[in-house]
């Protein structure tokens, strides 16, 4: 167990050093200059070399990128390119929005997924469990913009229950009217994810169904819905958690584009409007965060998941 | 049974098989006849697919159509899928020759008209008949579909090359990249290329091929393991073929039904990504009508008008829905082994 620990962590470990690589190769090369970006298409050499030295630019590619990881092993991401403040810092605050967010979302879309998923494969016959696998198909298709917007129209515009946009300026110091400005939002996010994941806890089950143990253990004398429950559904279980780090991803997709849509200061809004003001050194710092979360939760399911399947210990 | 030797094989006593009763091939009796009993002896392996497989002696007269066509025929999801990609295409192509109004002009006397028969849909907030800007718009939508899809298939099938044909270290080098590369989410792929490029419909293109071409290359690898060492491919080999002719005539086709059904479902989170991009302002430039856009510039207004948000919506849907089932579809219908739904996220 420690071996695979300290090899997953290994792994791990390279797998954010690549990541990095990418990010920053990807923003600092494929644009060209940086610094000509920043000072637009109007301005002078002398400017831009100006700008170029002011922000360290002027060092070569390799260095900077060192540097770069240097100051993430130290908890400091580089400071924005306009106006001069530590991006860590402005992440942790805007992440005061989007983490519970995403939880609140993840909640929403496991208490979708799991119990409509498993009764869909239940009643995979019937016309209770057709209804619910349509549903899900068709919940899953639908853009996450669009299902916001109809979100807004019914339960703010219509039933006037939750506000439609925006999140309280005096933030969590009121933590019944942050809530109430989250609910929309986590739902959005929610509902679409958590068809996803219906679909694929659907398929989970029913391949469970046919099992061999599944179908033993009936012939031991628990009924065929028991059997299933005990035997068949910690496989489901196992599978449901292998695919969380996907899940994670899109959730975090999800919040970017719903941050938007209602107008919440968290992360994923303020990544949008630094890709629009070319903040390069703010969207590799996001972007980067981004990625390391999800490539932290792969690796922490998969030690989660040799914990909870017995096999995967006995193979090595 | 590498080296039978025929005589005692072809007499009827059949002693070959009677002293190896363990062998990992049980032959059923009603082969033993001598007419199979030769076809069979060309076969190298047990359980190998092609024409030397035990049942093959009783192959029927061929179908006129392949059975897997009259199976997608049937099939309820791939009518659906079909007919909607179908009257997708046609939409684009139609708004080429005819649209009923000028999608692109203003008309400030006609803003927000109902649904009626001079405009099906209504108008917009400037007074275009939203009829006519979705018909236009489903050329962006047929657009990056397609170029996603292409791009997609470039990626995923060079990753699932190196990453299943090559020498060990540069497979495991190539699996660990993919690893990591599945770990950017499209949408933050298409931002990165959005930051460093502006925001643009080749941007959505490439992120979108990219990161779902990283996806087919882990999903096809195990395929192209598996078939590699097949003795149609060694057969191949050994008649001259290079590596990469091995892999265009052998290999490819071979898993070509996993890479149709992945591409099914590029196309769908295409669809999702532009209309998500757009949105955000990174992806179709204004002036060029498209079903993201549409839902960007009516958002202001779902208060009053919450109707006209409707339609672009429903056409993205549709669509995503169409693209998805076609490719359930075909996954069904090719390959009963892959139930599982596939975890995609724009």
């Amino acid at each position: 167990m420690i071996r695979f620990l300290a090899t997953r962590l290994v792994l791990l470990l390279v797998g954010l050093l690549i990541a990095s690589a990418l990010i920053f190769f990807t923003l600092r090369v494929l644009p060209g200059d940086v610094a000509q970006v920043i000072a637009g298409t109007q301005s002078t050499p002398e400017q831009v070399a100006a700008i170029r030295e002011q922000l360290g630019l002027d060092v070569p590619l390799p260095v900077q990128y060192l540097d770069w990881v240097g100051g993430i092993l130290r908890g400091d991401l580089g400071s924005s390119l306009i106006t001069r403040t530590p991006v860590a810092e402005e992440l942790a605050e805007k992440a005061a929005v989007t983490v519970p967010l995403a939880l609140l979302s993840l909640v929403i879309a496991l208490l979708i997924a799991v119990p409509f998923g498993v009764l869909a494969a239940l009643r995979r016959n019937t016309a209770s469990g057709t209804a619910f696998a349509v549903t899900a198909q068709a919940l899953a298709a639908v853009p996450v913009v669009w299902a916001g917007m109809m979100l807004v129209i019914v339960f703010a515009v219509w039933l006037g229950w939750l506000p439609p946009q925006g999140f309280p300026r005096s933030g969590w110091d009121d933590p019944a009217a942050a809530i109430r400005s989250l609910i929309l939002p986590a739902l959005t996010i929610g509902v679409v994810e958590g068809a996803v994941l219906l679909r694929f806890v659907r398929s989970a089950t029913l391949e469970a169904i046919g099992q061999d143990y599944v179908r033993t253990a009936a012939a031991t004398g628990l009924t065929r819905r028991r059997a299933l429950i005990t035997h068949g559904l910690p496989n489901v279980a196992l599978s449901v958690v292998s695919v969380l780090a996907l899940q994670v991803a899109g959730l975090l997709v999800g919040a970017v584009i719903v941050e938007q849509l209602f107008t919440l200061p968290g992360v994923g809004r303020m990544l949008v409007s630094d890709v629009g003001n070319r903040d390069l050194e703010k969207v590799q710092g996001a972007v980067f965060l981004f990625t390391a979360i999800v490539l932290v939760i792969g690796a922490l399911v998969d030690v989660l998941a040799r914990v909870l399947d017995p096999r995967q210990r006995e193979t090595t | 049974m590498t080296t039978p030797a025929p005589a005692p094989r072809d007499s009827s006593g059949n002693p070959s098989t009677q002293q190896q009763p363990d062998s990992t091939r049980a032959d059923p009796p009603r082969t033993d006849s001598t007419r199979h009993a030769s076809t069979r002896h060309a076969s190298t392996r047990p359980g190998t697919a092609g024409p030397d497989n035990p049942r093959a002696g009783f192959a029927r007269p061929r179908a006129h159509r392949p059975r897997w066509f009259v199976a997608f025929l049937r099939h309820p999801s791939a009518l659906f899928g079909t007919a909607v990609v179908l009257l997708l295409l046609l939409s684009a192509g139609l708004s080429f020759i005819w649209t009923p109004y000028d999608p692109q002009r203003a008309n400030p006397y006609d803003q927000w008209l109902s649904p009626s028969f001079t405009h099906l849909l209504g108008t917009d907030n400037i007074g275009r008949d939203i009829f006519s800007v979705l018909l236009v718009g489903a050329r962006v939508t047929v657009g990056v579909a397609l170029g996603s899809a292409v791009v997609a298939a470039i990626v995923g099938i060079a990753l699932a090359a190196l990453g299943a044909l090559t020498a060990r270290w540069v497979r495991e080098g190539v699996a660990v990249l993919v690893d990591v590369l599945i770990a950017f989410p499209t949408l933050l792929i298409a931002m990165m290329l959005a930051s460093a490029f502006g925001g643009s419909l080749l941007v959505v293109v490439l992120a979108v091929g990219f990161s779902f071409g990283v996806n087919i290359g882990r999903v096809s690898r195990p395929e192209l393991r598996r078939v590699r060492r097949a003795d149609f491919v060694l057969a191949g080999r050994a008649a001259g073929r290079g590596p990469v002719r091995n892999l265009t005539t052998h290999l490819l086709p071979n898993v070509a039904p996993v890479f149709i059904v992945q591409l099914s479902w590029a196309m769908a989170v295409a669809i999702l990504a532009e209309a998500g991009l757009s949105y955000l302002g990174y992806g179709a430039p204004s002036g060029t009508p498209s079903w993201g856009r549409m839902l960007a510039e009516l958002q202001s207004y779902i208060g009053i008008h919450p109707w006209s948000v409707l339609w672009p919506g429903l056409a993205i849907t549709l669509t995503v829905l169409a693209f998805n089932l076609l490719g359930d579809a075909i996954r069904d219908v090719t390959d009963p082994r892959l139930t599982r739904a596939p975890v995609v996220t724009a």
